[in-house]
This record gives structure tokens, sequence and C-alpha cells, in this order.
């Protein structure tokens, strides 16, 4: 990087403006990370943090797709997976989202209802007929405390514990005993075969799936494609990720069309160097190194700040859902960092075409 | 170490014929000895510089470069020996704009992959040679036309080369500077035994020189020893 680096500092202004560019492409990448990130954990944490390693949800007509929303299996179902060798655990779960209100009907907020069984191991406190486990967002939302009175679908519950901060569809989770959730506006007794839970949670270790789906009228997926099946999630996660794609597209694009400019500006010192006697490897990755340093520089100036406003928006009260962690820091700005030196390589792959000759006749 | 040009043809493709550029060329430059090479503008001169540094190859004929035959080398070898055994000293001094003069000389280092240290000292040492210890540190466009080309000589002796191949030197200096040019590269050309061609239009200085070859229509019409 002998004559790349002293372009660097030579070229100072030009260098500036480019690094200004991916410093912005990349603080924008990196807070549009950390806030699908939130958005995904805000929607999904209840789902992904169960004890399981897959859900069993009941066999949508005709083919169609699984959705927690039409999903509804009875007790037949759970106990035929519990009883198929492979699987450890078969845990029903019921999932609605209600309006809860503290017993004094001061305060309310819509939470997401999963409903347990008392000794499945699935809520993260001790749940019992009459008696919930809030999430802490449920319980800052509904202001309460162990001990207090909420108001759920109807039925008052006493808290029991406020403990997780499991959510789900944007809504934060209240972990009730399924005999109360099956209670909680009273429509899934009347649907057929119980209707008594919306999914089960399966623990399963070499498990056959396909024959378990079979015998109890279910549709297996693990956990994370069971995420697709939350209809808010994917609509909102596909477009974030649209967006957060055409940025690195774009910043590919940029850095591309700014090392094509600047390789053909400097196309009469490269066919110099040519005729000098440098190998075209020698000029590819003096050229790509000073890609690699503008990249980096750029790169780590966008993720320390976007990790710096990150840091402000996602802390205290009422703050914006950001998730702060390697995830949405390092590996943005790892892939930012190869989209553009594969746009710069594209770029710089016209140095291999310089004559050498033309620094014989080249009139500067 | 010299070079030898043997028999060398060199064609270029013009419109649906060719148009022969060397015609049968032969030349030998003894080690420690400076050659010119005259003629008017499009009589093959340039042609026959970018042949002995291996930017052309030749349709027929030898070229050997400081002992290395340069017919079949491939595209690297060719780099490695223009780099290793080549000087060039361009018409243009086509130094490079963020490069100070030290860095332009030193950039033939970097190339080799030489020890730093040595090679710092030594381009120091010849751009004392040239009369430009007190301007290392300048740019280009802090330097002067006659410093430029002085740059652009050091930096052709910074890998001791065997063949130094100098292009029109004098052609944008006034009378004095490119007299102490030339002067400066026949001091040089004995006190480092390289085989150096210089190609000129420009007659004023010849009787530096230790032989003149003409060239017309790409050959080589007369040769006169100083």
């Amino acid at each position: 990087m002998f004559v790349a680096w002293r372009d660097l500092r030579f070229a100072k202004g030009r260098f500036a403006l480019m690094g200004t560019v991916v410093v912005l492409i990349t603080l924008l990448v990196g807070l549009l990370s950390g806030l699908t990130a939130g958005l995904a954990r805000e929607n999904t944490s209840a789902v992904t943090g169960l004890e399981a390693d897959r859900l069993a949800f009941a066999a949508p007509p005709d083919g169609r797709p699984v959705s927690f929303t039409d999903s509804a299996v009875g007790e037949r179902a759970w106990r035929t997976w519990a009883g198929r060798p492979g699987v450890t655990a078969a845990e029903p779960v019921g999932i609605r989202t209600l309006d809860a209100a503290t017993g004094d009907g001061r305060r309310t907020a819509a939470v997401s209802a999963f409903g347990v069984r008392p000794d499945g191991g699935l809520a993260p406190g001790t749940v019992a007929t009459g008696r919930v486990v809030l999430s802490r967002p449920a319980a800052d939302g509904l202001g309460a405390a162990p001990g207090d009175t909420v108001r759920l679908g109807g039925s008052e519950m006493t808290v029991g514990a406020v403990a997780g901060d499991a959510s789900y569809s944007h809504t934060p989770v209240v972990w009730t005993s399924l005999d109360d959730w099956q209670h909680l506006g009273g429509s899934e007794r009347d649907r057929p075969d119980g209707g008594r839970a919306t999914v089960i949670a399966l623990s399963t270790h070499g498990a056959d799936l396909a024959a378990g789906d079979e015998a109890a009228g279910t549709r297996t997926l693990t956990l994370d494609e069971s995420l697709t099946a939350i209809g808010s999630y994917q609509a909102e996660n596909g477009s974030l990720q649209l967006m957060r794609g055409f940025l690195f597209a774009i910043s590919a694009l940029v850095v591309g069309a700014f090392f094509t400019v600047w390789t053909i500006q400097r196309g009469a010192d490269v066919a110099v160097l040519k005729a000098l006697g440098a190998s075209t490897p020698y000029l590819l990755r003096d050229a790509l190194g000073q890609a690699v340093v503008m990249l980096a520089a750029g790169t780590g100036v966008g993720t320390a700040l976007a990790a710096g406003i990150g840091a402000l928006l996602g802390g205290g009260e009422g703050a914006v859902p950001f998730v702060l962690d390697a995830s949405t820091v390092l590996v943005p700005a790892a892939v930012m960092i190869v989209l553009g030196v594969l746009g710069a390589a594209l770029s710089i792959r016209r140095i291999t075409a310089v004559d050498p000759l033309v620094a014989l006749g080249s009139a500067r | 170490m010299t070079l030898t040009l043997t028999d060398v043809t060199l064609t270029y493709p013009d419109g649906g014929t060719r148009l022969t550029a060397l015609d049968r060329v032969s030349l030998h430059v003894a080690a420690g000895t400076l050659t010119a090479v005259v003629g008017p503008s499009g009589s093959g001169k340039s042609s026959l510089l970018a042949v002995a540094a291996t930017l052309v190859t030749p349709d027929r004929g030898r070229v050997v470069v400081a002992g290395t035959e340069t017919t079949g080398l491939g595209g690297a070898e060719k780099a490695a020996l223009r780099r290793e055994r080549v000087g060039i000293v361009f018409q243009q001094p086509n130094l490079l704009p963020s490069l100070t003069a030290v860095e332009q000389v030193l950039v033939m280092a970097h190339l080799s992959a030489g020890p730093a240290r040595a090679a710092r000292a030594r381009a120091r040492e010849l751009l004392d040679a040239v009369g430009l210890a007190d301007k290392a540190d300048r740019r280009p466009h802090e330097l002067s036309g006659g410093q430029r080309q002085r740059v652009n000589i050091a930096r052709a002796l910074m890998n001791e080369p065997a063949v130094l191949l100098v292009d029109e030197p004098t052609s944008a200096l006034d009378h004095e500077r490119g007299a102490a040019v030339l002067d400066l590269l026949a001091a040089l050309t004995r006190e480092r035994s390289t085989a150096t061609v210089l190609v000129t239009h420009d007659r004023a200085h010849l009787d530096r020189v230790d032989g003149t070859v003409t060239m017309r229509d790409g050959r080589l019409t007369a040769h006169a020893p100083a």
C-alpha cells in the first residue's frame, strides 16, 4: 500500500467525501438493523423464548400456511404428541390478545395472554388458577406489582409474580394457567375437538415429525419457522429487511462508482507503475487495500455513531424498541465492508486493462 | 550486462493492413556505454524503446536484456525483468502526484520488496547524485521541469538497472537544462556501468554519447561511434 496510502493522504478531500457517505449509510443501516431486531423482539420474543424446539399448529386446510390466529389444537392432539417416541415434552400453549386493566380500572393495556399448564415449565414464574405472571412490560404498562389484582378479559386475577420481558405481536405477555386462558372470551371451548389451546410446544429428540403430524392432525414447524405464522411479523420484518437490503446494495453501488471514477482518474499513474515493473496483483492489492481502509474507517465511525444513538434511543422508559448487540452492530458493519470491497473490486479490476505503453507516450 | 536486439521486426495494425514500425533492426549496447538513437518523428525510435523495455512483443527477432532472452516471457516475468534489470526515463517525468521526490525513487524499491531502511538511504543518495538532496520532500507540483526530470532519472536508477532506456529526456527543457541532464546521464552510465539507450530527435548534445544510430522508416540506417 505504498502508493495507495499516500494517495489517501494526498487526495484526502475526495476520500473524506466518500468516507462521509459510507459513514452515513452505515449509520442508517445500523439504526435500521437495531430497530428491525427491536421490533422483531417485540413481535416474537414470547415465542422464541419458549422452552421448546418446535411448535405444532392445527393443520390448515388445502395446504394454506399456518397462522397463530387460525390455529386451535385440542387435548387429543397434545396427548398424541406426548405419547410419540422421541418427544420429551408436549405442552399446550394458548395465545390470545386482549385488553387488561388494573383492579380499579384506572389503567388499561393491550396484552397477549399465554395460557400454559402450571407444571409445564413454560412460564417464567408459577401460574395457577386465578394467579398470573406479568412480564415486566405488562407490569409497567398496568402499573401492577405482585399481590395486585388485574382484570383480564373480564376475569379478575391476582398477580403472582413479575418476570421476564416476553412480548408477542407488539403486546406484553401475561402468563395464565391454561384453564383460566380457556375461559377468556369463552370461544375456544366451542370449537370442535375442544379447541383448548393455540399450539403445542414440543421438545423433541429424533422424533418422526411427519408421522406425529399425521397422527395428531397438526403441522410442525421449528420456532424460527413459526415466526412467519405471526402475520404482523412477516409484513413488518419483510419491509424492514428489504430496506436494509437496498441500503447494502446502494452502498456497494456508490463505493463501486467512486472507485470506478478514481481508477479512471489514476489510469496514467497505473500505466507508469506497470511500465516501471509493478505486477498486476501488486496494483490490485494496493488499490483494494485503499478501498478497505476507506471502508473500514467509514464503517467504523458509522457503526460507533449508530451504537451511540441506538443506546440513547433504546434506554429509559417508553424507549424505541432497539437491540444493540453483535448481530445488529457488527454484522451490518461486516456486510457493509464486504459488499463495499466487492463493489470496489469490480471497479478496480479495470487496472488489469491499463496498457503500460501509455506511460511512454502519455503527455502530462 | 548488455542490451541486444537481433533482426527485430514489429508491425502494428493499420486499418486493413499492418504498419511496419521496426524492420529487421539489430542493435547492441554494451555495459557502461551511452548510445543515442536519433531520427525524425515516426521513424520508429519509440517503438525500439518499447521493445527494449519489454512493453511490446516484436513479431520477429530476439531481444536480450541483461542476459535474459525475453522471447516467450509472460507478463509477470517481463514486469519482474523491468523492475529488477531495466530503468526507464520517460519523456515526460511521469511522476506520481501524491509522492514526494524521495518517495518517487523509493517506490521502485517497494515494487521489489527491498529492505525499507537501506532503500530510503539509497533513494536519498540518488537524489543527492542528481542534485536534489534538498528537494527530497517536495511533491511534483513543487518542482521545476528540470528537477522533475532529474527525479525521473533517479527513480530509473534506484534498482541498479543493467539497462537504462531514456526517452527524449530534454524535450521539455531549455538548452542549458537539457545539456545538464545529458551530462548527468553520461556520467551515471559510466559510473554505474549501465547499457544506456537514449532516444532523441535533438542532435544538440550528441557529443556526450558513445555512439549514435539513426533510424528512418523503421530501419537503422547508420551507426556512428562518437
